[in-house]
Protein backbone atom coordinates (compact mmCIF):
# COMPACT_ATOMS: atom_id res chain seq x y z
CA UNK A 1 0.00 0.00 0.00
CA UNK A 2 1.84 3.23 -1.11
CA UNK A 3 1.62 6.55 0.98
CA UNK A 4 -1.05 8.03 -0.91
CA UNK A 5 -0.55 11.12 1.35
CA UNK A 6 2.82 12.10 -0.35
CA UNK A 7 2.78 14.86 -2.50
CA UNK A 8 4.53 14.19 -5.46
CA UNK A 9 5.94 17.08 -8.29
CA UNK A 10 6.72 15.34 -11.68
CA UNK A 11 9.09 17.36 -13.17
CA UNK A 12 9.43 17.33 -17.46
CA UNK A 13 11.75 19.45 -18.65
CA UNK A 14 11.05 19.63 -22.56
CA UNK A 15 12.98 21.13 -25.28
CA UNK A 16 11.33 20.77 -28.43
CA UNK A 17 9.48 17.90 -27.31
CA UNK A 18 6.07 19.11 -29.85
CA UNK A 19 5.49 15.05 -30.83
CA UNK A 20 5.99 13.12 -27.42
CA UNK A 21 5.18 15.79 -24.72
CA UNK A 22 1.28 15.21 -24.58
CA UNK A 23 0.91 11.63 -24.35
CA UNK A 24 4.13 11.66 -21.46
CA UNK A 25 1.44 13.93 -19.67
CA UNK A 26 -1.80 12.33 -20.12
CA UNK A 27 0.06 9.25 -19.19
CA UNK A 28 1.35 10.00 -16.19
CA UNK A 29 -1.89 11.73 -15.00
CA UNK A 30 -3.72 8.29 -15.98
CA UNK A 31 -1.20 6.80 -13.61
CA UNK A 32 -1.87 9.27 -11.44
CA UNK A 33 -5.70 8.60 -10.87
CA UNK A 34 -5.67 4.83 -11.06
CA UNK A 35 -3.14 4.31 -8.21
CA UNK A 36 -5.15 7.62 -6.00
CA UNK A 37 -1.69 9.37 -6.16
CA UNK A 38 -1.47 13.18 -4.97
CA UNK A 39 0.80 14.30 -8.41
CA UNK A 40 0.98 17.42 -9.88
CA UNK A 41 2.92 17.48 -13.17
CA UNK A 42 5.40 20.49 -13.76
CA UNK A 43 6.81 20.56 -17.19
CA UNK A 44 9.68 23.10 -17.62
CA UNK A 45 9.68 24.47 -21.45
CA UNK A 46 13.52 25.18 -21.74
CA UNK A 47 13.08 27.94 -24.57
CA UNK A 48 11.69 25.77 -27.10
CA UNK A 49 11.34 26.70 -30.49
CA UNK A 50 8.18 24.44 -31.80
CA UNK A 51 5.22 24.52 -29.72
CA UNK A 52 6.01 23.32 -27.02
CA UNK A 53 5.10 25.91 -25.28
CA UNK A 54 1.17 26.41 -26.46
CA UNK A 55 1.39 22.27 -26.06
CA UNK A 56 1.86 22.29 -22.35
CA UNK A 57 0.09 25.37 -21.70
CA UNK A 58 -3.34 23.38 -22.57
CA UNK A 59 -1.91 20.30 -20.97
CA UNK A 60 -3.23 19.43 -17.15
CA UNK A 61 -0.01 20.35 -15.89
CA UNK A 62 1.69 23.37 -14.39
CA UNK A 63 3.95 24.93 -16.92
CA UNK A 64 7.04 26.67 -16.60
CA UNK A 65 8.89 29.04 -19.20
CA UNK A 66 11.90 29.79 -19.06
CA UNK A 67 12.98 32.95 -21.11
CA UNK A 68 16.45 31.26 -22.30
CA UNK A 69 17.83 28.09 -23.40
CA UNK A 70 19.53 26.88 -19.70
CA UNK A 71 20.09 23.13 -20.96
CA UNK A 72 18.89 20.29 -19.28
CA UNK A 73 20.36 20.94 -15.69
CA UNK A 74 18.96 24.54 -15.53
CA UNK A 75 15.69 23.30 -16.93
CA UNK A 76 15.37 20.81 -14.48
CA UNK A 77 16.64 22.15 -11.70
CA UNK A 78 14.25 24.83 -12.44
CA UNK A 79 11.20 22.25 -11.65
CA UNK A 80 13.12 20.94 -8.43
CA UNK A 81 13.24 25.19 -6.99
CA UNK A 82 8.95 24.85 -7.68
CA UNK A 83 8.72 21.42 -6.34
CA UNK A 84 11.40 22.54 -3.02
CA UNK A 85 8.97 26.36 -2.45
CA UNK A 86 5.55 24.86 -2.97
CA UNK A 87 6.49 22.01 -0.43
CA UNK A 88 6.13 18.71 -1.88
CA UNK A 89 7.34 15.67 -0.44
CA UNK A 90 8.69 13.87 -3.72
CA UNK A 91 10.10 15.21 -7.30
CA UNK A 92 10.55 12.60 -9.76
CA UNK A 93 12.15 13.83 -13.06
CA UNK A 94 10.76 12.33 -16.07
CA UNK A 95 11.91 13.04 -20.04
CA UNK A 96 9.94 14.85 -22.17
CA UNK A 97 10.57 12.42 -25.01
CA UNK A 98 8.59 8.91 -23.75
CA UNK A 99 12.10 7.25 -22.68
CA UNK A 100 10.78 7.01 -18.95
CA UNK A 101 7.34 4.96 -18.50
CA UNK A 102 5.07 6.38 -15.95
CA UNK A 103 4.09 3.25 -14.64
CA UNK A 104 6.96 2.97 -12.94
CA UNK A 105 5.98 6.13 -10.84
CA UNK A 106 4.17 4.59 -8.76
CA UNK A 107 7.28 1.49 -8.07
CA UNK A 108 9.99 3.89 -7.37
CA UNK A 109 7.33 5.90 -5.05
CA UNK A 110 6.98 2.47 -2.83
CA UNK A 111 11.37 1.76 -3.00
CA UNK A 112 12.11 5.12 -2.03
CA UNK A 113 9.95 5.17 0.80
CA UNK A 114 10.79 1.19 1.44
CA UNK A 115 14.27 1.74 1.66
CA UNK A 116 14.64 5.05 3.03
CA UNK A 117 16.47 6.85 0.39
CA UNK A 118 16.91 10.15 -0.31
CA UNK A 119 17.33 9.74 -4.08
CA UNK A 120 16.60 6.88 -6.27
CA UNK A 121 17.64 6.31 -9.92
CA UNK A 122 15.33 4.21 -12.27
CA UNK A 123 18.06 2.01 -13.59
CA UNK A 124 18.05 0.10 -17.17
CA UNK A 125 20.57 -2.38 -16.42
CA UNK A 126 19.47 -4.43 -13.19
CA UNK A 127 16.94 -6.17 -14.77
CA UNK A 128 18.80 -5.90 -17.72
CA UNK A 129 15.28 -5.42 -19.59
CA UNK A 130 13.65 -2.69 -21.77
CA UNK A 131 15.55 -0.55 -24.24
CA UNK A 132 18.95 -0.79 -23.24
CA UNK A 133 20.70 2.25 -25.42
CA UNK A 134 23.96 1.97 -27.69
CA UNK A 135 26.74 0.48 -27.20
CA UNK A 136 28.90 3.83 -26.96
CA UNK A 137 26.64 4.99 -24.56
CA UNK A 138 27.18 2.02 -22.03
CA UNK A 139 30.42 2.35 -22.70
CA UNK A 140 30.20 6.15 -21.12
CA UNK A 141 27.74 5.14 -18.52
CA UNK A 142 30.12 2.26 -17.59
CA UNK A 143 33.17 4.64 -17.54
CA UNK A 144 31.07 7.22 -14.78
CA UNK A 145 29.85 4.28 -13.05
CA UNK A 146 33.33 3.11 -11.83
CA UNK A 147 34.56 6.88 -11.71
CA UNK A 148 31.71 7.33 -9.16
CA UNK A 149 32.57 4.54 -7.42
CA UNK A 150 36.13 5.10 -6.96
CA UNK A 151 35.72 9.15 -5.82
CA UNK A 152 31.97 8.06 -3.67
CA UNK A 153 31.95 4.47 -2.78
CA UNK A 154 28.52 4.16 -3.94
CA UNK A 155 28.21 1.78 -7.43
CA UNK A 156 25.13 3.50 -9.39
CA UNK A 157 25.07 1.32 -12.69
CA UNK A 158 23.15 3.72 -14.45
CA UNK A 159 24.73 6.72 -13.52
CA UNK A 160 23.35 8.97 -16.86
CA UNK A 161 19.47 7.99 -16.10
CA UNK A 162 17.64 10.50 -15.51
CA UNK A 163 14.54 8.83 -14.42
CA UNK A 164 15.22 10.15 -10.68
CA UNK A 165 12.86 10.71 -7.49
CA UNK A 166 14.18 13.22 -4.84
CA UNK A 167 12.62 13.47 -1.26
CA UNK A 168 12.79 16.56 0.08
CA UNK A 169 16.17 16.27 1.94
CA UNK A 170 17.39 16.17 -1.63
CA UNK A 171 15.67 18.88 -2.59
CA UNK A 172 17.06 21.14 -0.32
CA UNK A 173 20.62 20.10 -1.84
CA UNK A 174 19.41 20.47 -6.04
CA UNK A 175 17.54 23.74 -4.81
CA UNK A 176 21.23 25.30 -3.98
CA UNK A 177 23.21 23.78 -6.46
CA UNK A 178 22.72 21.82 -9.79
CA UNK A 179 25.26 20.69 -12.40
CA UNK A 180 24.64 22.67 -16.03
CA UNK A 181 24.40 20.85 -19.29
CA UNK A 182 25.00 17.05 -18.70
CA UNK A 183 23.88 17.07 -14.75
CA UNK A 184 22.89 13.33 -14.59
CA UNK A 185 26.63 11.62 -13.12
CA UNK A 186 27.75 14.64 -11.86
CA UNK A 187 24.62 14.96 -9.22
CA UNK A 188 25.55 11.71 -8.25
CA UNK A 189 28.27 13.22 -6.62
CA UNK A 190 26.55 15.53 -4.80
CA UNK A 191 23.96 13.41 -3.66
CA UNK A 192 26.64 11.55 -1.64
CA UNK A 193 28.97 14.29 -0.49
CA UNK A 194 25.74 15.79 1.04
CA UNK A 195 25.67 12.60 2.99
CA UNK A 196 22.05 11.36 0.83
CA UNK A 197 21.57 7.82 0.28
CA UNK A 198 21.64 6.94 -2.74
CA UNK A 199 19.87 3.69 -4.09
CA UNK A 200 18.66 2.16 -7.49
CA UNK A 201 15.53 0.50 -8.84
CA UNK A 202 15.41 -1.32 -12.10
CA UNK A 203 13.17 0.44 -14.81
CA UNK A 204 12.29 -0.90 -18.24
CA UNK A 205 12.97 1.97 -20.47
CA UNK A 206 11.92 2.56 -23.35
CA UNK A 207 12.99 4.09 -26.76
CA UNK A 208 12.74 7.89 -27.37
CA UNK A 209 9.11 8.45 -28.59
CA UNK A 210 10.05 11.83 -30.34
CA UNK A 211 12.49 14.46 -30.28
CA UNK A 212 16.49 14.25 -30.21
CA UNK A 213 19.07 12.82 -27.68
CA UNK A 214 20.94 16.01 -26.49
CA UNK A 215 24.02 13.31 -26.73
CA UNK A 216 24.94 12.71 -30.14
CA UNK A 217 27.99 10.72 -31.73
CA UNK A 218 29.97 14.07 -32.66
CA UNK A 219 29.63 15.58 -28.87
CA UNK A 220 30.17 12.23 -27.14
CA UNK A 221 33.58 13.29 -26.88
CA UNK A 222 33.38 16.51 -25.00
CA UNK A 223 30.25 15.21 -23.05
CA UNK A 224 32.68 12.35 -21.51
CA UNK A 225 35.44 14.70 -21.17
CA UNK A 226 33.45 17.70 -19.87
CA UNK A 227 31.75 15.63 -17.53
CA UNK A 228 34.92 13.85 -15.89
CA UNK A 229 36.62 17.05 -15.58
CA UNK A 230 33.11 18.57 -13.52
CA UNK A 231 32.65 15.36 -11.55
CA UNK A 232 36.46 15.51 -10.43
CA UNK A 233 36.22 19.19 -9.45
CA UNK A 234 33.08 18.82 -7.77
CA UNK A 235 34.44 16.29 -5.78
CA UNK A 236 37.43 18.72 -5.07
CA UNK A 237 35.30 21.34 -3.91
CA UNK A 238 33.26 19.42 -1.72
CA UNK A 239 35.86 17.87 0.37
CA UNK A 240 37.16 21.22 0.81
CA UNK A 241 34.41 22.37 2.55
CA UNK A 242 34.25 19.72 5.12
CA UNK B 1 63.31 60.25 -31.17
CA UNK B 2 63.23 57.59 -33.42
CA UNK B 3 60.13 56.87 -36.06
CA UNK B 4 58.85 53.54 -34.04
CA UNK B 5 58.89 55.37 -30.63
CA UNK B 6 56.48 58.51 -32.00
CA UNK B 7 54.48 55.70 -33.49
CA UNK B 8 54.28 53.74 -30.69
CA UNK B 9 53.56 57.07 -28.29
CA UNK B 10 50.81 58.41 -30.69
CA UNK B 11 49.25 54.78 -31.17
CA UNK B 12 48.97 54.72 -27.31
CA UNK B 13 47.47 57.74 -27.08
CA UNK B 14 44.93 57.10 -29.67
CA UNK B 15 44.28 54.06 -28.32
CA UNK B 16 43.74 55.34 -24.23
CA UNK B 17 41.70 58.32 -25.89
CA UNK B 18 39.64 55.08 -27.65
CA UNK B 19 39.28 53.58 -23.95
CA UNK B 20 38.22 57.04 -22.44
CA UNK B 21 35.25 57.72 -24.91
CA UNK B 22 34.07 54.11 -24.56
CA UNK B 23 33.84 54.56 -20.56
CA UNK B 24 32.01 58.38 -21.20
CA UNK B 25 29.57 56.71 -23.63
CA UNK B 26 29.01 53.85 -20.63
CA UNK B 27 30.10 50.86 -23.38
CA UNK B 28 32.89 49.81 -20.93
CA UNK B 29 32.88 49.74 -17.28
CA UNK B 30 35.59 50.89 -15.24
CA UNK B 31 36.53 48.12 -13.62
CA UNK B 32 37.63 46.31 -17.40
CA UNK B 33 38.95 49.55 -18.24
CA UNK B 34 41.64 49.47 -15.17
CA UNK B 35 44.00 47.07 -17.00
CA UNK B 36 44.12 48.76 -20.35
CA UNK B 37 44.93 51.53 -18.86
CA UNK B 38 47.88 50.24 -17.27
CA UNK B 39 48.82 48.33 -20.06
CA UNK B 40 48.87 51.63 -22.38
CA UNK B 41 50.61 53.64 -19.92
CA UNK B 42 53.58 51.07 -19.60
CA UNK B 43 53.70 50.90 -23.26
CA UNK B 44 54.06 54.76 -23.45
CA UNK B 45 56.70 54.71 -20.22
CA UNK B 46 59.20 52.39 -22.62
CA UNK B 47 58.26 54.38 -25.52
CA UNK B 48 60.18 57.58 -24.14
CA UNK B 49 62.52 55.39 -21.99
CA UNK B 50 64.37 52.91 -24.81
CA UNK B 51 67.17 52.53 -22.23
CA UNK B 52 64.86 50.79 -19.56
CA UNK B 53 63.79 47.89 -22.44
CA UNK B 54 67.10 46.96 -22.63
CA UNK B 55 67.53 47.16 -18.72
CA UNK B 56 64.94 45.04 -17.66
CA UNK B 57 65.78 42.48 -20.35
CA UNK B 58 69.04 42.27 -18.96
CA UNK B 59 67.97 41.59 -15.71
CA UNK B 60 65.35 39.30 -16.81
CA UNK B 61 68.43 37.21 -18.17
CA UNK B 62 66.31 38.18 -21.79
CA UNK B 63 68.69 37.62 -24.94
CA UNK B 64 66.47 40.27 -27.18
CA UNK B 65 64.93 43.27 -25.49
CA UNK B 66 62.01 43.04 -28.24
CA UNK B 67 61.15 39.68 -26.57
CA UNK B 68 60.59 40.89 -23.51
CA UNK B 69 57.76 43.16 -24.97
CA UNK B 70 56.09 40.20 -26.81
CA UNK B 71 56.63 37.95 -23.76
CA UNK B 72 55.06 40.95 -21.56
CA UNK B 73 52.07 41.13 -23.96
CA UNK B 74 51.11 37.81 -24.38
CA UNK B 75 51.10 37.49 -20.75
CA UNK B 76 48.85 40.50 -19.75
CA UNK B 77 46.71 39.15 -22.95
CA UNK B 78 46.62 35.51 -21.61
CA UNK B 79 45.78 36.95 -17.74
CA UNK B 80 43.62 39.00 -19.18
CA UNK B 81 41.64 36.34 -21.32
CA UNK B 82 41.65 34.22 -17.78
CA UNK B 83 39.95 37.12 -16.31
CA UNK B 84 37.45 37.47 -19.12
CA UNK B 85 36.01 33.50 -18.75
CA UNK B 86 35.36 34.26 -15.27
CA UNK B 87 33.32 37.44 -15.57
CA UNK B 88 31.65 35.34 -18.64
CA UNK B 89 31.42 32.20 -15.74
CA UNK B 90 29.99 33.99 -13.13
CA UNK B 91 27.43 35.87 -15.44
CA UNK B 92 26.28 32.85 -16.67
CA UNK B 93 25.52 31.34 -13.26
CA UNK B 94 23.69 34.61 -12.70
CA UNK B 95 21.88 34.62 -16.04
CA UNK B 96 20.87 31.19 -15.32
CA UNK B 97 19.26 32.37 -11.49
CA UNK B 98 17.69 34.63 -13.09
CA UNK B 99 15.90 33.08 -15.91
CA UNK B 100 14.57 30.26 -12.91
CA UNK B 101 13.50 33.27 -10.87
CA UNK B 102 11.88 34.35 -13.77
CA UNK B 103 9.83 31.40 -15.16
CA UNK B 104 8.96 31.17 -11.43
CA UNK B 105 7.81 34.31 -10.86
CA UNK B 106 5.40 34.13 -14.68
CA UNK B 107 4.08 31.00 -12.94
CA UNK B 108 3.00 32.35 -10.16
CA UNK B 109 1.47 35.37 -12.03
CA UNK B 110 -0.58 33.33 -14.33
CA UNK B 111 -1.86 32.14 -11.15
CA UNK B 112 -3.14 34.74 -9.58
CA UNK B 113 -5.06 36.06 -13.01
CA UNK B 114 -6.71 33.15 -13.23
Amino acid sequence: MLNSFSRIAVIIPAFNEEQAIADVVHQIQQVAIREHLQLTVVVVNDCSRDNTASIIDALPCVSLHLPVNLGIGGAVQTGFRYAFRKGYDYAVQVDGDGQHPAEAIPALLKAIEQQEADVLIGSRFIAKTGFQSSFMRRVGIRFFSHLNYLLTGIRVADSTSGFRMLNRKALAVVDDYYPDEYPEPEAIILYAFNNLKVAEHPVEMLERQGGVSSINSLNSFYYMFKVSIAILFTYIRIRRKK
Amino acid sequence: MERIQIIAIVGSLLFLGFIGRLIIKGKLREEYAIVWIICTAILILFSFWRHGLDLVAYHLGVYSPPNTVFMGAIIAVLVYLLHLSIVVSKLQAQNKTMAQEMALLKNKLEQKQA
